[in-house]
């Protein structure tokens, strides 16, 4: 089901009180009366980023201009802003998951260009500011799950990833799209480190890739995506794992065979090239069935809850599976 | 001058409160809503982290001795030892009661079915035994076998580590890290100065 959110929410109206009572702990500590440096914070404000610096970035990040805005959570509580952005996977930035919001900062996500490869009639170098004019960007609140058993409800701004595919008009050869993250080890300190084999890289059937539920996000909570959530452009695949939606994309090529992905070379037997959410089938060492949502309400005795086949979009997706052995192509 | 058996009675307490610092500093950030986005993910790895730490640190004890020469170090070890036991079962509670509340089912099929959790369980249930017989009556009436039984702290390092080891995703460096230590700790405990002076002329039997 579909909520329309009305359009005069502000994006911080739907901060967590987390955050709020966090920017007044700030304050406190700091030793600073009243309330005057709040002007111009935006909600962001927390203890970790005011030391970090990754808060005059976050708050250079420019507000979008969003089309419309459609719920597909169920109106389930969004995660903050705070959690979304201080607590996630980016091993470019390093394996911990405070890394990304503590080393994305000398990040540059501009200028940037994305390269369109193989088997379409339009391919070749294009800037971001290209890639997006023709789109109106939207906002579309979605829910994360990821691999590792925690969850997230996150209002992602961007466009189907449909509509700019078709702008280069793939051939009948393209039967896979692969995508390849940024390779910048001077920007990126946690590419010293070979937890995967760099650069990044995943891939989607034609046909899962022109579901209109796959988005490409430039933005977040109502602003530009920030550095350590895959700025500038990224994949958001909710039915996937969220390993699937690569980030900081440089490259869209169509393919012929199933493309090579990094989880999927790095463990075979764990991350499959589908890693659709799906509780029946574990991952070789933990369970599937259940998942922690963060920020919930009930906070440290929140119970866990059940994760749903394709992470609850079966409707919208389950078609483009129909007939695989799900356990076989996991 | 104090006696090296009165140093180290001064010191204990001191060695109390300094082990319950990990503790004090998770529950300070538990009450002031500062365990990050997933609070019970961080109490569930600080907690373990503090287990396979005190473990490794009372597992060094011996080795201390040999190498400063000062003996009182094993006076602290029992301490040290139960103060492992503190932090498993905290870890083992969180994970029981907060991350799996309630979900009886899933956490036997757990405990069965994934190798890190069967191990890690293994572990504190290992403990349980040395815990229990860490008293000074337990000591004298188990004599002899008092110090065999307790030779099982060796298994449970190798448990813990393995167990670190196998949960996390990609980056094994931190696992790694606990396991090289480990094994330090292992090879210190091997009779070296006999075998560097068997490699020497062996010296004419005593008669």
């Amino acid at each position: 089901m579909l909520i329309k959110r009305p359009d005069d929410i502000a994006a911080a109206e739907i901060t967590d009180e987390s955050i709020y009572l966090g920017r007044r702990r700030l304050l406190r500590t700091l030793g600073l009366a009243g309330s005057a440096l709040l002007v111009g914070c935006s909600q962001k404000q927390g203890d970790a980023d005011a030391k970090t610096g990754t808060q005059a970035d976050a708050d250079a990040s420019a507000i979008l201009n969003l089309a419309r805005k459609t719920d597909h959570a169920n109106g389930e509580a969004q995660t903050s802003f705070k959690d979304a952005t201080h607590y996630n996977n980016y091993y470019e930035f390093g394996t911990d998951k405070s890394d990304p919001a503590q080393n994305s900062s000398k990040f540059q996500p501009k200028p940037w260009s994305v390269e369109i490869a193989g088997h379409a009639e339009v391919t070749g170098n294009f800037t971001l500011e290209d890639i997006l004019k023709d789109q109106s960007i939207e906002e579309r609140v979605y829910r994360m799950r990821c691999v590792e058993g925690w969850s997230m409800v996150i209002p992602w701004a961007g466009f189907s990833l449909a509509d700019l595919l078709k702008r280069f008009k793939p051939t009948a050869q393209a039967k896979y799209v692969a995508f390849t993250t940024v390779n910048r080890p001077a920007q990126m300190p946690g590419l010293s480190y070979a937890a995967l084999d760099w650069p990044y890289r995943e891939g989607l059937r034609i046909d899962e890739a022109m579901n209109p539920l796959a988005l490409l996000a430039t933005g977040m909570y109502g602003r530009e995506l920030p550095n350590q959530n895959g700025a500038p452009l990224r994949l958001v695949l909710p039915w996937k794992y969220g390993f699937k939606g690569i980030k900081s994309i440089v490259k869209i090529e169509f393919v012929e065979r199933q493309p090579r992905t990094s989880w999927n070379d790095a463990a075979a037997n764990e991350y499959g090239f589908y890693s659709n959410v799906n509780p029946e089938v574990d991952h070789p060492r933990w369970s599937q069935k259940t998942e922690r949502r963060i920020g919930a309400g009930g906070g440290l005795f929140a119970p866990r809850i059940e994760t749903k086949p394709f992470n609850g979009y079966a409707e919208q997706v389950a078609s483009l599976y129909s007939g695989m052995d799900l356990r076989q192509n996991f | 001058m104090w006696k090296p058996r009165d140093r180290a009675a001064a010191l204990k307490p001191l060695v109390f409160l300094v082990c319950l610092a990990p503790i004090t500093w998770l529950l300070w950030r538990l009450l002031n809503n500062d365990l990050g986005a997933d609070p019970v993910a961080e109490l569930e790895h600080r907690s373990g982290d503090w287990a396979l730490r005190f473990l490794l640190i009372t597992l060094a004890m011996t080795p201390l001795r040999r190498i400063t020469g000062w003996a009182q170090w094993i006076r602290f070890r029992r301490m040290l030892g139960l103060f492992v036991f503190f932090y498993a079962s905290v870890h083992l509670a969180v994970y029981l009661s907060l991350d799996l509340q309630g979900l009886w089912t899933q956490i036997f099929a757990e405990i069965i079915k994934r190798p890190y959790i069967t191990v890690g369980f293994s572990a504190w249930l290992l403990l349980l035994p040395l815990t229990i017989t860490s008293t000074k009556g337990m000591m004298r009436r188990l004599g002899r076998n008092w110090g065999r039984l307790h030779k099982l702290i060796y298994l449970i390092g190798v448990l813990a580590v393995l167990h670190f080891y196998w949960l996390v995703k990609k980056d094994v460096r931190e696992p790694l890290i606990y396991a090289a230590v480990l094994t330090l700790l292992f090879a210190l405990r091997l009779p070296w100065k006999r075998w560097l002076t068997a490699a020497k002329p062996v010296a004419p039997p005593r008669t």
